[in-house]
């Protein structure tokens, strides 16, 4: 099998030998390698293969049976984010990073209107100024395309790009420094999936954001991720930077991943 | 001011529910209607709560002969720090007068034999639905708060597990969330009712459906202020002099109520007001919601706008009962 991908020093994330079963099944079985600040990661595999089963294990989400997961947090360098009490990792997970999830409704609340959502965060890290919250806001409902006349409005009366977009600046706001994405275009129309590529891309570059982008869409990799694990059965069976694994694929699986989004 | 000592006529659901276990007659029951064993464990749970002000613990709610919105938990919370030499006032919305207030105060008299009275200087427990008291309550005092809702995340936040969460690790940036939306809709915070506080610096209280005019009340008072929520089976307090402030914003202060008007009858410029309709042609006036403190303030030669005359209309004025 393929090497953990383990490259300069000083990572933002660090996963070593991270398992996690189900019974008697292995749905990530002794995952290793670093994120660097900055740094897009794409996880990509059919359903089934452990990708969502590790991005919930990697966000402090569901404790992995074995190995673990150590973040870089601000203050206190390398931590095991499982060693950390819950507060402090529901914390770190509203402030430092971010979670986009596939379906807007886990991640939005619907009945609090576009601008509570993407100024909860800021309250919840102590914001009290209305205006100071509200400027925010606007700024990044600006910065994600949404209609400034919509701040007020109920995220249910959005469309899905919209929603998603939304979902993005309520995670952005706070200036995290590494952030979950789940599937992030999945369940849209072909042309809203690239308008939401494009966006999605030009915020991360311009913000140095790290991100860990797990995905069945290799379109969605080629264009986020400056590097690739492929999972197959629970395993990463190749990883390395995007463009050479998907122009070159060596792995079996990952050749048949390849031809069959070509031939589509 | 006494009444229903004695209970001539108990009120119906009371001779209900006591009748279908005990046919023979309604004087078997325990003192204070529930058993010695539940009383117990409601104060443990009490105790519980002056020690942590503001936190909420769950409590093994009894069934009473009230239906829930009646005020069960105040009730159960009465009945198990009542005694014999206690004096009991029950306000609903102010009044003393309500059949709500009027069912719970004969209700005790029956079952527990205490004294009476619609003057809050004399009560030594007070249970309240809607209102604190306008005259300033004094040490040994306890105010008992009749609760719907205690949680004042749950209309943002509907998971159980989450809330509890919320609160153990202080994540109260929702309940600013909250207080957002009111400006973004409304230009400014516009709830008045179940205004949240922040108890002790620590834990986010309602302070149950009393008006925000109230809350400035609940900081820093003499008295033992108790809450409890039969249907929500939740009982919380705030200790004699516990700090007790508003959430608010730094460009959006917490403010109460204000009335361009004194009240119509004993001409108090500082008290709650409800507004009472007149006639079918516009006229109306404001009036004390405290029928106590408006009554004391009569009997000491203070008058509004409308003085004696609107006495009979205030007298007539409509009141819901209960929810
Ligand atoms: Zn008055």
């Amino acid at each position: 099998m393929t090497a953990p991908v383990r490259t300069a020093p000083t990572p933002l994330l660090r996963v070593s030998g991270l398992t996690k079963r189900f019974g008697p099944v292995t749905a990530c079985r002794s995952i290793s390698f670093d994120l660097h600040p900055g740094e897009v990661i794409g996880i990509v595999g059919e359903s089934g293969s452990g990708k969502s089963t590790l991005l919930s294990c990697l966000s402090a989400r569901q404790r992995p049976d074995a190995g673990t997961v150590e973040y870089a947090t601000r203050s206190r360098g390398l931590v095991d984010v499982y060693a950390l009490s819950e507060p402090e990792r529901r914390l770190l997970a509203r402030t430092e990073w971010g979670i986009v999830h596939q379906n807007p409704r886990d991640g939005l609340r619907m009945d609090v209107s576009a601008g509570g959502n993407v100024g909860e965060r800021l309250m919840a890290v102590g914001d009290r100024h209305y205006g100071h919250i509200r400027a925010k806001a606007e700024d990044w409902l600006r910065k994600v395309e949404l209609d400034l006349g919509r701040i007020d409005d109920l995220p249910r009366t959005f469309s899905g790009g919209m929603q998603q977009r939304l979902q993005i600046a309520r995670n952005l706001v706070t200036g995290p420094r590494l952030v979950f994405m789940d599937e992030p275009t999945g369940g849209l129309d072909v042309s809203v999936q690239a308008r939401l590529l494009d966006l999605l891309r030009g915020l991360v570059r311009e913000l140095g954001v790290a991100a860990v982008v797990v995905t069945h869409d290799l379109a969605v990799v080629r264009l986020l991720a400056d590097r690739l694990m492929v999972m197959w059965r629970g395993e990463v069976v190749e990883s390395g930077l995007t463009d050479q694994v998907l122009d070159d694929p060596h792995h079996p699986y990952t050749q048949l991943l390849v031809s069959s989004v070509l031939q589509v | 001011m006494t009444s229903g000592i004695g209970a001539a006529e108990p009120m119906q659901t009371t001779r209900a529910a006591i009748g279908d276990s005990d046919p023979d007659g309604a004087d078997r029951y325990n003192y204070a209607y529930l058993d010695e064993q539940t009383k117990r464990m409601i104060r443990r749970c009490l105790l519980k709560a002056l020690a942590v002000p503001g936190y909420q613990v769950p409590f093994g709610s009894r069934e009473m002969p009230l239906p829930y919105g009646w005020g069960t938990g105040g009730i159960q919370v009465t009945a198990s720090i009542i005694g014999p030499d206690d004096v009991l006032k029950v306000i609903d919305q102010g009044a003393d007068d309500t059949t709500n207030a009027v069912s719970i105060r004969r209700f005790f008299a029956r079952v527990a034999a205490v004294e009476t009275t619609e003057a809050t200087a004399e009560a030594t427990v007070i249970q309240t639905r809607h209102r604190i008291p306008e005259q300033p309550l004094r040490e040994g005092q306890i105010l008992v708060y009749q609760v719907p809702q205690p949680e004042p995340l749950r209309k943002l936040e509907p998971r159980e597990g989450e809330t509890r969460k919320m609160h153990a690790y202080a994540e109260y940036g929702l309940m600013h969330v909250r207080l957002y939306e009111d400006i973004a809709r409304f230009g400014r915070i516009a709830t008045t009712y179940s205004y949240p506080v922040m108890v002790n610096g620590r834990h986010v209280m309602s302070p149950t459906p009393i008006p925000k005019f109230d809350n400035p009340k609940m900081g820093g008072n003499p008295a033992v202020q108790l809450f409890g929520a039969g249907r929500e089976k939740r009982i919380y307090a705030v200790p004699p002099y516990t700090d007790v402030r508003s959430l608010d914003f730094e460009d959006h202060p917490f403010a109460i109520q204000r009335w361009d008007e004194c009240c119509a009858l004993c001409g108090a410029g500082d008290s709650y007001l409800d507004e009472v309709i007149l006639d079918d042609r516009g006229g109306r006036m404001f009036v004390c919601s405290d029928t106590d403190h408006c009554g004391t303030r009569r009997a000491r030669g203070h008058t509004g706008r409308l003085g004696a005359d609107a006495a009979t209309a205030a007298a007539a004025k409509p009141r819901g009962a209960a929810r």
